[in-house]
């Protein structure tokens, strides 16, 4: 009784590898986008046509681009909205995701009927292709961009939380709430919600990865982030031509990237086998 | 004995299930008045929550069927509209449930809880926590503003029954339900919180309706007792008709069930037999199948309901019950 269970908790967050590597990680992307200015030598647009496509060297540690941009500073400014990607994605998702799923599980019947189906055929269409769609159709930008990707990816949300809401709605306190005159909304998002917060949690950090990675693919295409945005997806693509010549326009960038979602997956899966029970159990 | 509260009149559910309806409970009449303790009393699958579930439209919804009257303060429970309903849950009619232990949310203080039931009403912060920690005292919550700070988890059984009683209390309900309220609880819980209870409908003219198994917890608190059998009343009468007279082979063979100091009877009686489904069309007497003195005629046709005082009385063909 002691020993509070949020004390606890931090004490076998210590004790997970995965976890403390991820944190670590994703703690050093955060540092670099909040001090991005400090940071970075050069402006993320400063062209110099006197340093064109200059390998890495001291002045310039990861080189230059075909502008005569300093690489490193555009990579150290694009940590920015890979994490605005991941903030604005994830919260979307969250949003759209919790609200269907908790509609969904606690009144159950036709409703439940109709969101499971508009979840499951989400599901069945490729989500990049429909990603792609979306953007066509709404326009290209980064923020038109995240509404795509968060429109495919709402359903994974939805269906956790959906399943988790149906298990807790019918256990005793759900029935204690009601009787005691608790309105539907306030069981929802009183009752319900703060008991799968972990799930939640869990959840948001197995789809961030992915957010990220699909959000800077439609970059790539040439349907996110325009230039001369420091985006990471948008640098790469923009590498092709001078593949040969200067390669490490494009694996810089890559490498960023590998950094940031790998230290956001292990993060993600450490907080699964931290907060997810029956996987403790197992 | 105060003024009347509740008046069920003939009240029947059904459970829609595979091959027609399944015949919960079916025509149940009974009245409480303020400051009353009511037991109804049966076995495991009597209906009897699903009674006092109907009463606050608890009831899992879609494939149950109530038809009758549920008469609380000149309006019909059964008819009340959502919202409507929401309002009389806690505020008017408080419930405690059988199990205390899954029985509070896991996420907050129990204080929390309590206070944020008081706080629906309309009342600020710092008052309700003054509140919840009267209410503690009034359920004689041991060291009570401390464990208003704790966790449902942190708590006991008998201290998590006292939370909820002191949350359903909150707000001052004039019928408190309370559907078996100790079975999970061990027995000098149960004595204090049978006290609790008492002391309550005491102090506040509470009306109480305790759903229960038990008929020794009945001779403890009830004033007036309803036998159920089979979604059906059986007897009813006050707890001293019941008890020095009971009529109904059903009620004495509950009564002979009952652990007693003195081993005269030897083993411990029981009644063979369950409950039985009753679907569809269904005559005679739900207790036939395992009544001792069930004759023909028990099977063929519904037993008439006996008059034996004003407030006795009790449906079966024989006359004298179990002598």
């Amino acid at each position: 009784m002691n020993q509070s269970p949020i004390k606890e908790f931090f004490t076998s967050c210590y004790k997970n590898v995965n976890f403390m590597i991820g944190f670590i990680m994703v703690l050093s992307v955060i540092v670099v986008a909040i001090f991005a200015n400090q940071i970075a030598p050069y402006g993320y647009d400063a062209a110099d046509p006197t340093s064109i496509l200059l390998a890495p060297s001291g002045e310039h540690l990861f080189g230059t681009d075909n502008m005569g941009r300093d690489l490193f500073s555009r990579i150290v400014y694009g940590t920015r909205i890979t994490l605005q990607v991941a903030l604005i994605g994830a919260g979307l998702q969250l949003v759209i995701g919790v609200t269907l799923g908790l509609l969904s599980g606690y009144f159950g019947g036709p409703l439940d009927k109709g969101l499971t189906f508009l979840a499951d055929l989400t599901y069945c269409i490729p989500g990049l292709i429909m990603a792609l769609a979306v953007v066509t159709i709404i326009g290209s930008g980064l923020t038109n961009a995240i509404i795509a990707i968060s429109i495919v990816n709402w359903a994974s949300y939805t269906r956790m939380v959906r399943a988790k809401t149906m298990s807790i709605r019918n256990q005793a306190f759900i029935e204690t709430g009601i009787s005691f005159g608790e309105s539907s909304r306030s069981i929802m998002f009183r009752y319900i919600l703060p008991n799968i917060v972990p799930v939640i949690i869990v959840t948001v950090s197995m789809q961030l990865p992915g957010t990220i990675m699909s959000t800077t693919t439609l970059s790539f295409l040439g349907v996110g982030s325009m230039p001369p945005s420091p985006d990471w997806g948008l640098m790469v693509s923009e590498s092709i031509d001078y593949i040969a010549r200067g390669p490490w326009m494009c694996i810089f960038p890559g490498l960023a990237l590998v950094y940031t979602v790998f230290g956001f997956n292990i993060l993600g899966e450490g907080l699964r086998d931290l907060l997810d029970v029956r996987m403790k159990s197992q | 004995m105060g003024e009347k509260l509740l008046k069920v009149e003939n009240l029947c559910i059904d459970y829609k299930v595979k091959d027609g309806y399944l015949s919960a409970v079916n025509n149940v009449n009974f009245e409480l008045r303020r400051g009353e303790i009511l037991a109804i009393v049966g076995e495991s699958g009597c209906g009897k929550s699903t009674v006092a579930h109907s009463l606050l439209q608890l009831l899992a919804g879609g494939n149950a069927k109530v038809t009758g009257k549920a008469i609380f303060n000149d309006r019909n429970l059964l008819e009340l509209k959502r919202q409507e309903i929401e309002k009389v849950r806690g505020r008017e009619i408080g419930m405690i449930f059988q199990n205390p232990l899954d029985s509070l949310n896991p996420v907050y203080t129990t204080g929390w809880q309590v206070a944020e039931g008081i706080e629906l009403d309309g009342v600020s912060k710092e008052e309700a926590w003054k509140r919840v920690i009267e209410l503690y005292k009034d359920v004689k919550m041991p060291d009570a503003e401390s464990r208003a700070k704790s966790f449902p988890h942190e708590l006991s059984g008998g201290m998590r029954q006292r939370v909820m009683i002191a949350m359903m209390l909150a707000r001052r309900p004039e019928l408190l339900i309370a559907d078996e309220p100790t079975t999970a609880l061990d027995v000098t819980i149960e004595a204090q919180i049978l006290r609790i209870i008492k002391a309550l409908r005491d102090d506040f003219d509470t009306a109480v309706m305790m759903i229960t198994h038990n008929f020794g917890l009945v001779a403890e608190v009830a004033d007036f007792v309803v036998v159920m059998y089979a979604g059906h009343v059986v007897e009813t009468g006050t707890v001293f008709d019941i008890f020095d007279e009971p009529k109904h082979p059903y009620t004495s063979l509950l009564m002979k069930a009952l652990p007693r100091i003195k081993k005269t009877e030897g083993r411990l009686q029981t009644i063979d037999g369950s409950v039985p489904r009753i679907t569809g069309d269904f005559v005679g007497c739900r207790f036939a199948n395992r009544c001792p003195y069930a004759t023909e005629q028990c099977r063929t046709q519904e037993p008439p309901l006996v008059q034996v005082s004003g407030t006795h009385s009790y449906s079966c063909f024989r006359e004298g019950g179990d002598k």
